[in-house]
């Protein structure tokens, strides 16, 4: 199979780094899978060549719009493909197959200039991050919003450091339990048989325990400016630290940047976060974004007992009854939803917003998030022990 | 219905599931040819009802093959999924030892740790010979079942074998073909997903839903068949939590002809809408008013394609 599909080969590899850069993941692997398959399919058609490059490349459904365009783009080219099929076939071999590919060489071009001028953010500010204990304290107590860049770099070094301990619920699997109620009786069998049979040592099994994924819902509207940077470097330590976060930003529409956020290092990640978000700073509309993520999200990621934080100050800007069907379709679709509103720092906040108002009978949890203190509370929080004081109710009963 | 040979061209492939009246597209049919080509896993994704489960069975059927099918669960384990030795037997065998006097413990370990007491679940029973060829190994919904499930399934798909600990590796001399589905309650890894070919099964468009239904349905009248999807393709453009899938348009068919409606009405439609429709929010949505809009829009667009 090594003379005919020399040319197909080439443009495989070059229709794979065009899917690559448009941002799917493509290996090496695909590629031999690719020229396999179009050696066994033996296409005839486009059709049947578009779906064989479907069936190896594309995994995930979100993709094949990225490979019809590429695929369009790359191929655009009349006969093209009737021609690298005819390559395929070791018969109607002919040197004329040896003209170079056009639409290869510009979709390389398209695709792959602007790909380096990687966004380099400069403005690092040199900060001595050896606070003294009384700056640290202030630090701690200190409002994000009233903080100065040196103060929000020191922030974000914190919240990099911030342990999280492990919250964790029982799945049903089964694991050794010393004082489990389960005979585990694999394990005792081949226990007493070392002891030629004669002794019976009963092993147990318990439940085994494992965290519970959460799913961060993060407003990034113009009246959450201030906050959202620090609470996505404090999503982004939550992501590092724990294996199932997903984490979504919303202003006037929902945007998935959980594989953004993935990436080790903080800065990076929000780079690619931002380089993802269209509404940065706009208008609130949290009843049509959370119809959005129940509709095409909440049954994908808030299976096995998620915990939902909902991080946004409530100031819908139109709030009617579509809001309160939302919240209370998400409330019954996870585990737990806390809300993070970085607007409970004043003592005297009630609950006056339309918005909040319609939101707070839906929540398991309303807490303040708008210092590094209220942070480490919500990391506590999050590790099960049941929170004082933070009964939404108690809100709802201060302003009836 | 004697061919049982595997298909040998992508045409080939469309006319084998259409004799099980499984009328799929042209791109499913590409895939699982591939797939049967190539021997690799067949990974189906899509909503609830558009006939995921359904490709294994066809396979099995007209390739006359053993369909193996695994239901995933939460907390599935190897136990359940792989093996378990038979403690009872292993016990009593112990214990004939012990009166007999046997007194090496090696060797008594090496039989009772054999074979014989081998109690096979799916996924080892779908990598032994079988006399009418590999068999089908469905493994059902994977997305219900945990990551560390999905970790040893990696083994399987890849290479086929699995490792019992006591016996050592088992290898399928002929790798069954595996068709794994998910209905997206939760991302499965790109690892898994890297082993297998992926397929998105959507909603069928109106003319194949139609042969479909007259397949799956064959005493239904050509005008009620004919509402019928144009109303369900209709409702699946509405803004609803949870569209009917071509399931759902069997059984709402299936509910039509036995109530011996001809042809749709308001009153009926709202009085079956529980067959096709199954959130509340969904059903309170559709109420009398919106049920006929719906349907004289139907009903105009089929007379004009008359």
């Amino acid at each position: 199979m090594a003379a005919p599909e020399g040319r197909l080969a080439e443009n495989i590899v070059y229709f794979a780094r065009a899917l690559r850069a448009a941002g799917m993941p493509v290996g090496p692997g695909s590629i031999l899978d690719a020229l396999e398959a179009l050696n066994v399919a033996r296409v005839g058609a486009r059709d049947d060549f578009y779906w064989t490059l479907h069936a190896v490349f594309v995994k995930r459904h979100e993709h094949t719009i990225l490979f019809d365009q590429a695929f369009r783009i790359f191929f655009r080219k009349r006969g093209y493909i009737e021609k690298l099929i005819a390559s395929m076939i070791p018969q109607t071999l002919e040197p004329a197959a040896k003209s170079p590919a056009p639409g290869a060489q510009r979709i390389q071009e398209a695709l792959f200039s602007g790909l380096n001028e990687r966004a380099q953010d400069e403005s690092e500010i040199e900060v001595d991050a050896r606070l003294t204990i009384s700056d640290r304290e202030v630090l701690q107590k200190k409002d994000f919003a009233q903080m100065t860049a040196a103060e929000i770099a020191a922030a974000k070094d914190a919240i990099a450091r911030l342990t999280l301990p492990l919250d964790e619920v029982r799945t049903r699997r089964l694991t050794q339990n010393r004082r489990g109620h389960l005979i585990d009786i694999r394990r005792t069998l081949r226990a007493s048989m070392k002891a030629g049979g004669a002794v019976i040592d009963l092993k147990y099994l318990g439940p085994r325990v494992k965290e519970p994924p959460i799913v961060a819902l993060l407003d990034i509207s113009g009246s959450m400016s201030e906050y959202t940077r620090l609470f996505l470097h404090f999503l982004h330590a939550v992501t590092d630290a724990r294996k199932r976060v997903t984490t979504f930003l919303f202003g006037t529409r929902l945007t998935n940047v959980t594989r953004a956020i993935r990436q080790r290092d903080p800065d990076e990640a929000l780079a690619a976060c931002s380089a993802n978000v269209a509404d940065w700073s706009g208008g609130t509309r949290i009843a049509s974004s959370l119809h959005v993520f129940n509709k095409q999200w909440a049954r994908r990621v808030l299976g096995q007992g998620a915990v939902v934080l909902l991080i946004t100050d409530g100031l819908e800007r139109d709030p009617d009854d579509t809001l309160a069907f939302e919240i209370d379709r998400l409330h019954r679709s996870c585990k737990r939803l806390i809300w993070l509103n970085p607007l409970l720092r004043f003592h005297a906040f009630e609950a006056r917003a339309k918005g909040v108002q319609t939101m707070l009978p839906h929540v398991d949890e309303l807490r303040p998030i708008h210092n590094l203190d209220s942070m480490k509370e919500l990391v506590r929080a999050l590790s099960g022990v049941p929170a004082k004081g933070y009964n939404p109710k108690d809100l709802l009963k201060q302003v009836a | 219905m004697t061919d049982k040979t595997l298909p040998n061209s992508i045409d080939s492939t469309l006319d084998l599931l259409a004799r099980a009246d499984y009328i799929a597209d042209r791109s499913l049919a590409t895939v699982l040819y591939l797939a049967l080509k190539m021997g690799r896993p067949l990974f189906v994704e899509g909503e609830a009802g558009v006939g995921k489960t359904e490709i294994a069975k066809v396979l099995a059927t007209t390739l006359g093959r053993r369909l193996i099918r695994l239901q995933c669960y939460e907390g599935l384990d190897v136990s359940a999924a792989v093996y378990e030795w038979n403690y009872g037997a292993q016990m009593i065998a112990i214990r004939l030892a012990e009166a007999e006097g046997e007194g090496d413990k090696a060797r008594l370990e090496h039989d009772v740790f054999s074979e014989r007491f081998l109690i096979k679940r799916p996924l080892l029973q779908a990598l032994e010979p079988d006399p009418a060829g590999a068999p089908v190994l469905l493994i059902d919904e994977i997305d219900r079942t945990d990551e560390a499930f999905e970790a040893f399934l990696l083994e399987v798909l890849a290479d086929f074998q699995v490792t019992v600990p006591e016996l050592g590796t088992v290898k399928a001399p002929h790798p069954p073909i595996v068709v794994v589905t998910s209905n997206r309650t939760r991302e499965v890894h790109d690892a898994l997903k890297r082993r297998c070919l992926y397929h998105w099964v959507g909603y069928p468009d109106a003319a194949r839903e139609l042969k479909i239904l007259r397949a799956k349905v064959p005493g239904i009248a050509k005008k009620l068949s004919e509402q019928v999807v144009a109303f369900v393709q209709s409702l699946r453009k509405e803004d609803l939590f949870k569209s009917p899938g071509v399931a759902e348009t069997l059984d709402w068919a299936g509910a039509l002809t036995e109530l011996d409606v001809v042809a749709l009405d308001p009153a009926t439609v709202s009085d079956t809408l529980g067959v096709l429709l199954k959130y509340q929010d969904d059903i309170a949505r559709l109420d009398g008013t919106k049920v006929k809009a719906l349907l004289d829009e139907v009903k105009s667009e089929l007379r004009a394609a008359e």
